[in-house]
């Protein structure tokens, strides 16, 4: 056991931050602190500039444009550029679940056409799961494809999908034979955003954000080229993609969590809110929290270094820090008392707080809700008899 | 960065929960939390020979020469089997006050010597740091010294040998070591019986000075980071075996014709029971590891991890009871002993919420 960086993960360390330091773009740091916000111009060059400097897909393997490295230096990557507050990647559906599902189970053609440009962020990719009918039970999807000889016909909506009104291609299940179990009859295709009958429509959130979306497809034509997997076995690409969503989120979301740690405790400073014993036991219970979420972290990397195989670990993680950042983001508004009513530039932190804990509330639904990751937990790591 | 345990470490585990499950099954742990004795003093000389009691001591004084986080392993594998003897008190406390008295850590090492810490007074709150009302006074008779004073509670007070005693004399606190007659020592009603308290009442009782006055409380900073990390590893052996016993019960128990497990009421408390036990496992390793290590961390990881072990320890044994049902509830039951070791250790030297003000004071006050 050691906690401590080896002289190789230190390399890494040292040079990244110089690194990010000499590359941020131009006016990054002044920027409003309103800006938990992606901005769509700037993350495009930040991926640009990420790719060209081999930071872009660090752990996907050399042929395919990454580097090979271990998960450790993922984790580093994700720790300093949190800590930086560095623009995000615009790849975050391409990187984290789009490319390692085709490297994968998709065929050498989709492999060289897709994986570069998905890390240069040339290629944006969003995620076609979630139907107005279809949510914790996917495989109950109905958007449908047909068979047209060397093409499919799809027709059907999706919902929740972030950067669809960006995005160039889309990892989309669909239901391909109706009459099979429901987990026998879908397919997963890579679709191409820009092809004549798909239509998005932007959603507005609870912050006022149009950060996801509606995809309507009308008789929209996929070449079966772009099959990923078999015909009809897409459940278990799609379980892939999952797999990864959950995976590699734990390391970047703990990171974005410290460092709302950070404002936390400077902003209970300078409110004076520092003096209340109630506040700071709060604040300490968020740190602590924290360092679990830290630590439990390094265990799934450390099994998932030895095994090959994430261990159970990591499946509490996104559990746990959903909720340790929807506390976080009240305790922010306690401390600013009725001036928490107060929004944009007309209050403390430029809104900064308000979006924060109206934004957490998402986090216990988006990408498995509580309820179904604590089913995951009961029935997959503790063996517990099945809720249906 | 590497969060593993060595291969060796994983051996002494598997050594330590094997001996646990064939000597002391729950009938026998049971049997001994009810008998006068309290523990069954066999085990303590068993133990040495297994080199259990030496693993930190240093081999020149009959021990291993190996480290803190070996004794972890330790920690937690006796809170899972709710070991009844003082392993904790002489390992995980007292032991770092002993530097100074190499013939003691040689009795340790070899099983003859088991001791205990008395650091709270009467009226006082915490077992390590009771300095604010410390009254056991301390004087020195020619070469030897003298204490006065009354110590409660004291853990493992009536099985231990030895005791180290917090006293003030002219320039502070200081900490001496007490070999108690039973005339000095009066065991007290104690909820959790597999760890006993006593009251230790000293009218001039010669002592050994082991860290001397206007020292000590430096000496109770180590002490403490140190009890902090070996509560917390005790406390998530104790949240893993309840945990344990909730899964089984729930898989088996049926009404409605299902297990109750695959009741979403029932199983997502297991699910939340599994959650908090393996962060306060992440947290309490990384302490662990941190005053192995002697981090500039060590101090706020130690707490840190008390303070949500003990939690996560005391709410692991409530939900386990709660879905137990009226059998979680029974005397025979052996829940409720692990729920009293539980309350024992989030309670020892300053609650959850103190531990958190010291977080806090490391977080908030520069």
């Amino acid at each position: 056991m050691d906690f401590r960086d080896t002289p190789d993960e230190a390399a890494f360390r040292s040079t990244l931050r110089v690194w990010i330091a000499d590359n941020l773009p131009e006016g990054w740091r002044d920027r409003a602190p309103s800006s938990g916000r992606m901005d769509e111009s700037v993350s495009r060059v930040w991926s640009k500039r990420l790719y060209e400097a081999g930071y872009a897909g660090l752990t996907w393997p050399k042929e395919f444009g990454g580097q090979g490295a271990p998960y450790t230096h993922q984790a580093i990557f994700l720790e300093e550029s949190a800590r930086a507050e560095t623009p995000e990647h615009i790849g975050i559906i391409g990187l984290g679940m789009a490319g390692p599902t085709i490297i994968a189970h998709g065929t050498d053609e989709q492999k060289s056409a897709h994986l570069a440009p998905t890390l240069s962020g040339e290629e944006v990719w969003c995620q076609g799961f979630s139907e107005p009918g279809s949510g914790s039970d996917l495989a109950s999807l109905r958007t449908k494809a047909e068979d047209a000889g060397d093409h499919y016909v799809v027709s059907g909506q999706k919902v929740w999908s972030s950067f669809a009104h960006i995005a160039d291609y889309c990892i989309l299940v669909v239901r391909t034979d109706p009459d099979a179990p429901k987990h026998k009859g879908i397919t997963y295709l890579l679709v191409d955003m820009h092809s004549k009958g798909v239509e998005v429509r932007p959603l507005v959130q609870i912050t006022g954000d149009p950060e996801f979306n509606e995809i309507f497809f009308t008789d929209v034509k996929v070449p079966k080229s772009n099959v990923v997997g078999e015909t009809n076995a897409g459940w278990g690409v799609a379980m892939t993609t999952l797999l990864h969503e959950r995976g590699t989120l734990g390391f970047a979301l703990t990171a974005r969590l410290e460092v709302l740690v950070g404002k936390l405790i400077a902003l209970a400073a300078e409110t004076g809110a520092d003096a209340d014993p109630l506040i700071r036991d709060r604040v300490a219970q968020q740190w602590i929290e924290l360092q679990a979420l830290k630590f439990t972290n390094y265990r799934a990397l450390t099994t998932l270094m030895k095994t090959g195989v994430p261990g159970p670990e990591g499946t509490i993680a996104k559990l746990h820090w959903s909720e340790s950042n929807q506390r976080l983001g009240k305790l922010a508004l306690d401390i600013l008392g009725v001036r928490a009513q107060l929004d944009n530039e007309d209050s403390d932190w430029s809104g900064f707080w308000q979006y924060q804990q109206l934004r957490s509330r998402g986090n216990t639904i988006e990408a498995g809700t509580s309820e179904i990751l604590r089913n995951i937990v009961a029935e997959r790591v503790l063996g517990l008899p099945r809720s249906r | 960065m590497d969060f593993s345990f060595t291969e060796e470490q994983e051996m002494l585990r598997e050594q330590v929960r094997s001996f646990l499950a064939s000597e002391f099954p729950p009938e026998h742990i049971a049997e001994l939390a009810e008998s006068d004795e309290g523990w069954d003093p066999e085990s303590w000389s068993t133990m040495a020979e297994l080199g259990w009691m030496g693993l930190s001591i240093p081999e020149e004084h009959g021990g291993a020469g190996m480290g803190f986080l070996d004794e972890c392993v330790l920690f937690e594998e006796l809170g899972y089997g709710l070991y009844p003897g003082p392993y904790t008190s002489t390992i995980g406390v007292a032991l770092p006050a002993l530097q100074s008295a190499p013939g003691v850590l040689e009795l340790i090492a070899s099983g003859r010597a088991r001791v205990t810490f008395a650091g709270a007074e009467p009226h006082g709150a915490r077992a390590i740091e009771d300095t604010d009302r410390l009254t056991t006074s301390a004087e020195q008779n020619g070469p030897g010294w003298t204490l006065t004073g009354v110590k409660e509670p004291v853990a493992d007070l009536a099985i231990a040998t030895h005791v180290v005693v917090t006293a003030t004399a002219g320039d502070g606190t200081g900490l001496w070591l007490v070999e108690p007659e039973d005339d000095v020592v009066r065991p007290l009603g104690t909820v959790d019986t597999t760890r006993r308290m006593g009251r230790l009442k000293l009218e001039g009782h010669p002592a050994t000075l082991l860290v001397a006055p206007g020292q000590g409380d430096a000496a109770l900073g180590q002490i403490r980071r140190r009890a902090d990390a070996a509560l917390a590893l005790e406390a998530v052996g104790v949240a893993q075996k309840v945990l344990e016993l909730a899964r089984d019960y729930v898989s088996e128990r049926k009404q409605f014709d299902k297990p109750i497990g695959s009741y979403q009421a029932v199983s997502h408390q297991v699910a939340d029971t599994y959650m908090s036990t393996e962060l306060a496992r992440s947290v309490a390793y990384w302490a662990g590891w941190s005053v192995a290590e002697s981090t500039e961390d060590a101090d706020r990881a130690a707490a840190a991890a008390h303070s949500m072990a003990g939690e996560a320890a005391v709410s692991a044994c409530e939900r386990s009871i709660q879905v137990h049902g009226g059998t979680g509830f029974t005397w025979e039951h052996i829940l409720h002993r692990y729920y009293k070791r539980a309350l024992s250790i989030s309670q020892f030297n300053g609650t959850p919420a103190t531990q958190r003000a010291a977080v806090a004071a490391t977080l908030l006050d520069h």
